[in-house]
């Protein structure tokens, strides 16, 4: 009886891993498709890899969502921490919770509404200062950094009600400047929080289709926006050698984040008892 | 920094959470309630009725999709947070993995499996079968929806079963349930905020997809979130799109609403979330 189940479980596991493969494992095929057909297959061949490094345009694309990413991550992280450790230290409980509803708002609101939403917004307001061309890399950081901040302070705020605010005081009762004992005491017990909030806003940004969709410009093409306008007409196999390279880097980073983590936690265990 | 400044921190966040995501609703609230010109008017609310029956097939299909998910995806969790968690790890990355593959692309890819001529059929045709009609179905849409969401289901059931406290479960046994009693009467129960939250996660994003109806669905069905789409990005009707968002997010909410209702306490601050 025993047996069987366990050999059910291990079937059903296989099948659920081939489910959320399958559309990977065909795409990286047909990457190395030999012709322009995403339907068959007609041979091995390393042309769509030549042809997609001399496509500038998704070239530009994959730089300019590199950069929002970065910029999104960047202030997202900063303006999430201040947020957290001052909604942590407002003894205002009706001020805190409308600010906790309102950052719970991006995170509930099905995304296509948040999109249009901003889009309304800056539409309206392009249209108050006679600019017809607002929509750009400006209008899309603003919309990244808004979807981004909630995920900062839902990884800042649980660490910072573990953290004893004793130490922070005893620091500064011993002879610490406030700021230096927050960087000394606060910051180092509440990092890794920031890291995963962080690495979160990135990841959020890179991939965003659906928000930067309405919010975004004909002066500035992200990749997704790329992408979608590539798949509105027939999707060569060069969109699949791009995506089956930018998966192969994703991979290579996660196995090398995973070796770098053991390794720290081999060594903080040491430091730790 | 003294306590005021500190004080001070959140302002920022403040400013900007006032002007991007309180004044953006209210601007969909003024383009809902306004006409091209800018004047007050219900015309769109008026509208609206004609687009109830493709709001409730937007809702049935993504009861639909998540209902699958749900089956497929709890099963799923559980088998996996029995196992050690060296291996636990392996899983949960396995399963975030696909997610971090464009999900135009990912979706896109189906067409290949799923189109006439394309990996399914040219199976089916070369072992003596008939070809299938797969795509542009409703199954097919179905489908893209659970292929996309699916993880979304799988990974806060996973986190709350595997946080569960075995003593419980050792303790029914020791009181006389068998196997089918412990899932039914404790271990189901206890992993509810995982799979409420599993089911906000997916039923919002299916309600509201364009892109999959679009690819999968070959514009035969077309759903509360094509519609919008449409609105904004051709048909260029502002208000009318704002009025349907409005109401999207309304339904939304009452939605959420309910499942929060059943779903009680409101204890975890989105800590289930992986």
């Amino acid at each position: 009886m025993k047996k069987k189940t366990t050999f059910v479980s291990k079937l059903y596991t296989l099948i659920i891993f081939v489910f959320l493969y399958a559309p990977i494992a065909v795409m990286m095929l047909f990457s190395f498709n030999s012709t322009p057909s995403t339907y068959t297959f007609g041979g091995f061949s390393l042309h769509w890899y030549k042809e997609m490094f001399t496509d500038s345009a998704a070239v530009k694309s994959l730089e300019n969502t590199v950069v929002l990413a970065v910029a999104t991550a960047l202030i997202a992280t900063v303006l999430g921490i201040m947020a957290s450790v001052g909604l942590f230290n407002s003894k205002n409980r009706l001020y805190k919770r409308s600010i906790m509803t309102a950052t719970n708002i991006p995170m509930m609101n099905p995304e296509i509404v948040t999109g249009i939403a901003m889009m309304l917004l800056f539409v309206f307001a392009g249209a108050l200062i006679n600019k017809s061309d607002v929509l750009g890399f400006w209008t899309l950081l603003a919309a990244h950094v808004t979807f981004a901040i909630p995920y900062v302070i839902l990884n800042v705020m649980p660490k910072l009600k573990q953290l004893d605010m004793h130490i922070y005081e005893a620091a500064v009762d011993l002879g610490c400047k406030p700021y230096k004992a927050f960087f000394k005491v606060v910051m180092p017990q509440i990092f890794s929080g920031i890291i995963t909030g962080c690495v979160m806003s990135f990841t959020l940004s890179l991939d965003d289709f659906i928000i930067s969709y309405f919010t975004n410009g004909p002066n500035f093409q992200t990749l997704p926006i790329y992408i979608f306008s590539m798949t509105k007409k027939r999707v060569k196999p060069d969109m699949y050698a791009l995506s089956t390279l930018m998966f192969v880097v994703i991979l290579v980073l996660l196995i090398l984040m995973n070796v770098a983590q053991n390794r720290a936690e081999r060594k903080g265990k040491g430091d730790a008892e | 920094m003294n306590r005021r400044s500190i004080k001070m921190l959140d302002k920022p966040y403040l400013v900007w959470s006032v002007l991007f995501i309180i004044a953006p609703l209210i601007m969909v609230a003024y383009y809902a309630f306004t006409d091209r010109s800018g004047a007050f008017s219900f015309s769109n609310a008026a509208q609206i009725l004609s687009y109830v029956p493709t709001i409730l097939l937007s809702v049935l299909y993504g009861l639909a999709a998540t209902v699958i998910c749900l089956v497929v995806g709890y099963p799923f969790a559980y088998i996996f947070s029995k196992f050690s968690v060296r291996r636990q790890q392996m899983m949960v990355l396995l399963v975030m993995l696909p997610m971090w593959m464009n999900f135009l692309i990912r979706t896109y890819s189906w067409m290949t499996i799923l189109g006439d001529s394309g990996v399914i059929n040219t199976i089916l045709t070369s072992i003596g079968l008939e070809p299938a009609k797969l795509i542009n179905t409703s199954g097919a849409v179905i489908l893209g929806m659970v292929y996309n969401f699916l993880p979304y289901m799988i990974l806060p059931i996973y986190s709350v079963l595997s946080k569960m406290d075995n003593s419980v479960i050792e303790a029914a046994q020791d009181l006389g349930s068998n196997k089918k009693q412990v899932i039914r009467r404790v271990v189901f129960p206890l992993s509810l905020p995982g799979v409420l939250s599993g089911i906000t996660m997916v039923f919002v994003p299916c309600v509201s997809t364009f892109y999959i109806t679009q690819k999968l669905g070959g514009g035969q069905i077309v759903l509360i979130g094509d519609v919008i789409e449409t609105q904004f990005q051709s048909a260029n009707n502002y208000n009318l799109g704002a009025a349907l968002s409005f109401v999207l997010m309304i339904l939304i909410l009452i939605c959420l609403g309910i499942m929060n209702y059943f779903g009680a306490d409101d204890k975890n601050d989105g800590g289930v979330l992986i």
